[in-house]
């Protein structure tokens, strides 16, 4: 199998490793990186738990391959709070609404809901229930994810 | 909107307190059965059949083998003969809880459902063991697969499992009733009515998984897996390997969802667990999405013909029910199915003098049945469907009729025909709580303005109670807590969390009743090597099975740091209290000493312990539930269908919840929320498909259709709140939710279509359902 060498920033972090050519962006993440906070749900790009931001845009990490981000800027879910921990806006507004139970598809809601609040700082609620369906979760029935959108719009994400 | 104040909301009890997994969750530090990597770790992917019934006649597993970075590709004859016992369920192994399907680790001969596991590849990583999956050379001799529940059991040419000589994997019904007769034969009106529920999958979002690793040096087995029931694992890692309980430890871990899937050991997790055990390495194995929706046990294939005589004033005179579920090839644990209880617990909260029933379920060429958030839940799918053909039929609004039948506060105790005794329970209440949120009268005259201007409103309700079974293994719960040299408290518990929040409200119940703050407290689940022996969670049972142990361990923690304060403070254990880890003479503040001095005393300092006291400060507490315990709650929705599209728009959703004493509002309105919106799923988008040879249809989230966030109405709460009798008033509430959805959903959509003579009876309500329902009905 073709090894390639992938450099990338993840996190503010220089990464670089060699990789099989088919080997997924999410398990360059998970095994190379291991960054596991980045969750596999489907693997075929429905669930958007693996979501991460390329170069800043929301993308799933499962239909991306590793070499197609040679050279990117990479954000996974635990760059997206403090470097000790500390919770960011959307991060506390979950934990805030109750908008997770299981916490296996958060990442990804999380991740999404980050970059949507970058680009829409004060969205209405169709726009919130619009931005959140490429994202599934099965335990919370989506009330506690909506309400910790407009919490984190009011918060007044940066 | 949260309605009705709490009666009992204590310092944490009863409080929204915010959950103690969150921060590592929502922060990507959750550790999931994925992120296990042990030394030496090895990767299996399985091969499965793509035939539904088929006799293997070659199966080539040589270049596979070759195959560069493969360690072992293993079929029946490497591990059939391997089991040292039943690869079934503890509760179903000694064959005491009635037939299962004859269980092996891999196809034998034949195939008997699409995604039957034929062999087991472990590589070095995924990514080979899938190739080395392709490599494999199989060749079928396709047999007539049995396919449709409801010919399975007429048909004894193709048997799904030859072994058993049937497909009918059981039956029972009540003896002949001269009684129920008789009550039917003079009821005023007697409607019959024929329900279906379709196939329907858990799906958690994490798939399922394990990581097996059989040390052969040091003879023990380490799991790591993704489990509603980290003790059940053990049990059945022990038993299929034939070695001591004690040489096995399981760990469970964070848990992506469950619903029922993940409550027994499925088949293909036993089957690594030998593989581990033959290699002597440390084997992995994740389920992907396709794989989860193949060959995870699906759930709700149900059929039900429902009889109700009903007498001159709209009163229930008797009832019968007759049961059909499809129990698929290789349920998990005797049939997968629970016609006993849908039996029993078809009368729910009505006033049914006289029941009939029967239930029968059969094998077919399908992916086996499995749990899922209220397995009997075809009980209140059915009947609360029939109350509202039954009101159609009678002239009664559906409301008024179930006002007349529901059991009121005033007949409590109350026996059901089915031999169920409530007590505590608010049916009445919460119909009218409901009712009144959702406007229901108000709703009416809209929806005849509605009607008048060519639009089709609906409104449904779905009234049950819940039970929470207490027998047998699934009645007893221990929780062992632990107040440390410092102060502070560990608990650890049977039981493990698979979102449920347990991490949160064990401790709110411990430090409520031990009198120390929540952030002095630690719970710890799921590890068979520190977690007292438990039942695991489902069935709803952590709530009011789990919570009294804990509420029990730390009273009783409590009166012995009391006893050793009194002891060297000189003061009378009566006057002591403790707040927030402070021991204090009450009403004298200043005469204290702290929970961390008596804990630094009771393992450090034992000579001051009071005479004859064991040291130590650490209890484990076992609390034995009564057989059955009720919850119960009505849901009302209201929809609008466009009768030009068949698309149907939930406008408002009410739940009115009794589930006693609750410990955290904001988790219970959680499990309420999570509930509702798997049951609009099932009524409205998902839907397991086989075709007639047994393929199926429905392999990926495209094809299987879980709501979005786009699709969900806004959820609004009442509370009624009617202590359980069992310690701390608790009752267990987490599957009720998508039980009432149902026939709610299906009621509203039922209620908008009447006026234009359409009939439902079948799940699910898709537009093209919905569509061929209004073009099937009769002219007007």
């Amino acid at each position: 199998m073709k090894m390639v060498t992938v450099t990338v920033t993840v996190n503010g972090e220089p990464r670089r490793a060699s990789v099989e050519a088919r080997k997924t962006l999410a398990d360059f993440l998970r095994e190379d990186c291991a960054l596991t906070g980045t969750h596999l749900g489907c693997e075929h790009g429905v669930c958007g738990a693996c979501t991460v931001l390329l170069d800043g845009a929301a993308v799933r990490s499962c239909l991306v391959f590793a070499v197609q981000a040679d050279g990117a800027d990479i954000t996974t879910i635990e760059g997206i709070g403090g470097p000790g921990g500390e919770l960011s806006p959307v991060q506390a507004a979950f934990r805030d609404a109750h908008g997770l139970q299981c916490g296996f598809c958060t990442p990804g809601f999380v991740v999404s809901v980050t970059a949507f609040l970058r680009d829409n700082a004060d969205p209405t609620d169709e726009e919130i229930r619009d931005a959140l369906s490429g994202n599934l979760c099965r335990c919370t029935g989506y009330q506690g994810i909506i309400n910790a959108v407009r919490l984190a719009a009011r918060a007044g994400v940066r | 909107m949260t309605t009705s104040p709490l009666q009992t909301a204590g310092r944490f009890v009863g409080q929204s307190v915010k959950r103690k997994e969150d921060p590592r969750l929502v922060t990507g530090h959750g550790r999931y059965v994925d992120d296990v990597t042990v030394p030496g770790m090895l990767h299996a992917a399985f091969l499965r059949s793509d035939v539904a019934r088929g006799r293997i006649t070659r199966l080539d597993v040589a270049a596979a083998r070759e195959c560069s970075g493969v360690h072992a590709v293993l079929t029946a004859a490497d591990l059939n003969d391997r089991p040292a016992g039943p690869m079934l369920p503890s509760m179903f192994a000694d064959g005491s809880q009635g037939i299962s399907a004859p269980v092996r680790p891999l196809a034998d001969g034949d195939v008997r459902f699409v995604g039957d596991p034929i062999a087991l590849v472990v590589a070095d990583s995924r990514y080979v063991a899938e190739d080395a999956c392709e490599l494999i050379e199989v060749e079928y001799e396709p047999l007539t697969a049995v396919v449709d529940f409801e010919r399975a059991a007429d048909d004894t040419e193709n048997l799904v499992h030859p072994e058993l000589g049937s497909n009918i994997a059981s039956t029972m019904a009540t003896p002949p009733d001269a009684a129920l007769d008789e009550a039917l034969s003079r009821a005023a009106h007697v409607v019959t009515e024929t329900f279906y529920q379709q196939r329907q999958t858990p799906t958690p979002m994490e798939t399922r998984g394990i990581v097996a690793h059989w040390d052969p040096y040091a003879a023990a087995l380490r799991v790591w897996m993704s489990s509603q029931n980290p003790h059940e694992v053990r049990r059945t890692c022990a038993r299929i390997l034939g070695v001591a309980e004690s040489r096995v430890r399981v760990v469970q871990q964070d848990v992506g969802g469950g619903f029922g899937q993940k409550y027994f050991m499925p088949r293909d997790e036993m089957t690594v667990v030998l593989a581990s055990h033959l290699l002597g390495r440390p084997v992995k194995w994740i389920e992907d999405r396709r794989e989860n929706l193949l060959s995870s046990n699906h759930a709700r294939r149900d059929r039900a013909t429902v009889t109700v005589g009903v007498d001159a004033d709209g009163r229930i005179v008797g009832a019968r029910i007759e049961h059909l579920e499809d129990s698929g090839a290789y349920a998990n644990g005797g049939t997968g199915g629970t016609g006993m209880f849908v039996a029993m617990m078809f009368p729910g909260p009505y006033r049914i003098p006289r029941l009939g029933w029967s239930t029968t379920a059969v094998w077919t060429n399908t992916c086996g049945r499995g749990a899922y958030r209220g397995p009997w839940m075809m009980e209140t799918v059915a009947r609360e469907e029939m109350m509202d053909v039954v009101a159609r039929a009678i002239g009664l609004d559906p409301l008024e009729f179930r006002r007349r039948n529901v059991i009121g506060r005033d007949e409590l105790p109350y026996a059901t025909a089915s031999g169920m005794v409530y007590e505590h329970v608010s049916p009445s209440e919460t119909l009218e709580q409901a009712a009144s949120l959702i406007d229901y009268d108000g709703f009416r005259s809209r929806q005849a303005e509605a009607r008048a201007n060519g639009r089709y409103l609906g409104v449904g309700l779905g009234l049950y109670i819940e039970p929470q079974a207490g027998m047998g293994a699934l009645g007893v719960e221990a929780a062992n807590v632990r107040v440390e040299p410092d102060g502070t408290v560990n608990v650890f518990v049977g039981s493990g969390s698979h979102g449920q929040s347990l991490e949160t409200t064990v401790a709110q119940v411990v430090a409520e009743h031990l009198g120390v703050d929540i952030d002095a407290v630690a719970v710890h689940q799921g590890d068979t090597d520190v977690a007292p022996f438990g039942g695991g969670t489902g069935g709803s049972r952590s709530g009011p099975i789990l919570s009294p142990a804990a509420r029990q361990a730390a009273l009783e923690v409590r009166d012995k740091a009391i006893r050793i304060a009194a002891h060297l403070m000189e003061a009378a254990p009566d006057d002591l209290e403790i707040d927030g880890g402070v021991i204090s003479v009450r009403g004298t503040p200043a005469r204290s000493t702290t929970l961390a001095q008596v804990a630094t005393t009771a393992y450090q300092q034992s000579d001051l312990l009071p005479p004859g006291m064991e040291p130590g400060l650490e209890v484990i507490s076992r609390y034995k539930a009564p057989p059955v315990m009720y919850s119960n709650a009505c849901h009302a929705c209201t929809c609008e269908v466009d009768a030009a599209t068949g698309h149907v728009t939930l406008t408002r959703y009410v739940v009115s919840e009794d589930c006693g004493v609750m410990i955290n509002p904001m988790v219970v309105e959680g499990q309420i929320a999570g509930g509702v919106v798997q049951g609009i799923g099932g009524v409205l988008y998902e839907q397991i498909v086989y075709d007639d040879e047994g393929n199926p249809l429905t392999t990926t989230f495209l094809d299987y259709l879980v709501p979005t966030a786009a699709e969900v109405p806004v959820i609004e709460y009442g509370h009624v709140e009617t202590p359980a009798a069992t310690p701390g008033g608790y009752k267990g509430m987490g599957e009720g939710g998508a039980i009432g959805s149902v026939p709610a959903v299906f009621n509203a959509v039922a209620d908008a279509l009447a006026p234009l003579g359409a009939r439902v009876n079948r799940l699910p309500l898709g537009p093209s359902e919905v569509l061929a329902a209004i073009e099937a009905a009769p002219a007007r």
